[in-house]
């Protein structure tokens, strides 16, 4: 039996509802689910520390600012894309905002511009593919490494420090206990996640990602609302670039440098298909709970951090290597 | 017949230095179903991808219910009323039923500013019209798991969905069982029925007698003739199709 066919029957137990809302049906992101929890009570006994509240909101600030990025990632996968320059983009809008508030711009103002950052940027790497019809991969490399470059040419490589207090606190701050970046982070998801099954927005994504031809065949502008995606990630990417600033407390052209590996290990290891057309961001948020957890038992059991970078790659491996078993499992029924 | 539904005078397509389509003359009648047949590269397919808007013709005029017309993408030719159901079906495999037989034109609802996707509307229309097709497919279902048969039922509903004046169908059989055949041949009748007009490409000749008022032949880029399905025995029919898409004088060869 097919996995798509499993989410179609008409009387599914409750139980099997239930996992089908949590894991976003045939996406199959239930039984990653089941792996998070399998591992934080096995890192609960392990270490004493694992469970503490100061801990896990450790893990929550860990994950915030590759979360945010993560929830556009998976809108421009869904749909069929793929966008490398998201780290690039947060370091940019970083310099950016550092640039004009210790230059005595008011807050507002230099985070208005960051997330212009995000946009222009995202709105020339939507165009280049859409119009020039130049493969993502290949399109958003070229902006990874022409925006890096301008964020060091123009900062002439120098970090800035932050002093204004309001935009510090944006990083460190808490209400009830918890850090606003945490609320930021869920309250990103929790959008997006509603927005797409009730939305032309998701509705599209899916669509193109699926069968872009189809999409056009049957009148939907492709290339307006695959723009639409890679804005959408631009600006999120910028979003996340702040949210680096406050934490950091200083703002530096190298900053994110190779974070696309953990954004799109989250997103696939989700249950995104790299193809396109299917994905949840459920999925997402798990798959970045599972990549924040094993971060942090990584540090917890004293593997050295030199290690953590070849975990996490094989967890990518394995993640992609799973979504091409399903991939053919499903083509096959 | 009085004012044809369709009416093409002079259409010519080229592409470069080859020629599709030269000076083509049509019309289609209202409630009227006209087979199209002819060789690989004989211009059907150009045709029907001019009528269905993809493409604009280099010359000639299209009169569309009276009114001259040209479609500068297939979302014109739809609003004008012109449906076309496409060989490959043009379904997207990840989307349900429902979302395929909206898709483009999805049914919204309004909350003050806001406006959000109505899924439940959108459901009961498409598990409608799939139960007007006689079949009980699940809107909820996934296209990607359906069988061929099922899926050019989706197309055939997502089609029907709009009540199109003029339905375009590139080869509808060619994914079904002869059973599934038969259904859709009986659709394509209680379509004339409710006055729709239908202009089919086949290469099962059959279907075209049973279901084509005309049958016309096109040939390297021009119509080579017309015939009328039921004037004389079905296989001199056949045998006079076979000689105006081959250009052979009737009966001279196999």
């Amino acid at each position: 039996m097919s996995t798509a066919e499993t989410t179609t029957g008409g009387a599914a137990s409750p139980l099997a509802r239930i996992a089908r809302r949590l894991g976003g049906g045939r996406d199959n992101s239930f039984g990653l689910l089941a792996i998070l929890i399998a591992l934080c009570v096995v890192l609960s006994f392990v270490s004493p520390y694992f469970l503490t509240a100061t801990n896990l909101l450790n893990i929550g600030r860990g994950i915030a600012i590759v979360g945010i990025v993560a929830v556009g990632e998976t809108i421009v996968i869904i749909a069929g894309g793929f966008d490398l320059s998201v780290g690039s983009v947060m370091a940019a809008s970083g310099m950016i905002a550092g640039f004009l508030v210790t230059h005595g711009a008011p807050l507002p103002a230099a985070f208005a511009a960051a997330l212009a950052v995000g946009i222009v940027v995202g709105f020339l790497n939507g165009a280049i593919i859409s119009y020039a019809r130049i493969n993502p991969l290949i399109a958003t490399l070229a902006t990874l490494a022409i925006i890096r470059g301008l964020g060091y040419v123009i900062s002439g490589g120098r970090e800035l420090v932050i002093s204004d207090e309001a935009f510090l606190t944006f990083g460190v701050g808490q209400f009830l206990g918890v850090p606003y970046i945490v609320i930021l982070l869920v309250a990103t998801f929790a959008l997006f996640a509603w927005l797409m099954p009730r939305t032309l927005f998701g509705r599209y994504a899916y669509a193109i990602g699926s069968s872009a031809r189809a999409a056009q065949r049957a009148g939907v502008p492709v290339s307006w609302w695959r723009i639409v995606y890679y804005v959408t990630c631009g600006l999120l990417s910028a979003l996340a670039g702040l949210v680096f600033v406050a934490r950091t407390g200083n703002a530096q052209p190298s900053a994110a440098l190779g974070i696309e590996l953990d954004v799109i290990t989250a997103v696939i290891l989700g249950g995104t298909s790299l193809t396109g057309g299917r994905g949840r961001l459920w999925g997402t948020f798990i798959g970045l709970l599972l990549l924040g957890v094993v971060n942090n038992g990584l540090i917890l059991v004293g593997v050295p951090a030199f290690w953590q970078q070849v975990v996490k790659g094989s967890i990518l491996l394995i993640a992609v290597l799973y979504d091409e078993l399903r991939r053919n499992r499903v083509e096959e029924a | 017949m009085s004012q044809p539904l369709l009416d093409l005078a002079g259409v010519s397509k080229t592409f470069g230095p080859v020629t599709a389509l030269d000076r083509v003359d049509m019309q289609i009648g209202a409630a009227e179903a006209v087979g199209l047949i002819g060789d690989n590269g004989a211009g059907k397919s150009t045709l029907v991808k001019i009528l269905s808007g993809l493409y604009p013709p280099t010359t000639g005029t299209m009169l569309f219910d009276g009114k001259e017309v040209h479609f500068g993408s297939p979302f014109e030719a739809r609003a004008a009323g012109i449906e076309m159901i496409y060989q490959d079906l043009a379904l997207c495999g990840d989307l349900d039923v429902a979302a395929n037989v909206f898709l483009g034109r999805e049914r919204k609802k309004r909350y003050g500013p806001i406006r959000l996707l109505d899924r439940a509307a959108m459901r009961e229309d498409a598990r409608r019209v799939m139960r007007e097709l006689g079949t009980d497919i699940e809107p909820e279902r996934i296209v990607g798991g359906l069988s061929g048969g099922q899926r050019q039922l989706v197309a055939v509903a997502r089609a029907l969905q709009f009540q199109p004046r003029l339905l375009l169908l590139d080869e509808p059989t060619a994914a079904l069982s002869s059973e599934k055949i038969r259904v859709l041949m009986g659709l394509i009748e209680q379509l004339k029925a409710r006055g729709v007009s239908i202009l089919m490409i086949s290469h099962r000749f059959t279907d075209i007698l049973h279901v084509c008022d005309r049958i016309v032949v096109v040939r390297q880029g021009r119509i080579a003739g017309e015939l009328a399905p039921h004037a004389q025995p079905p296989d001199r029919t056949m045998a006079a199709m076979h000689a105006m898409m081959t250009g052979d004088a009737l009966g001279a060869g196999a």
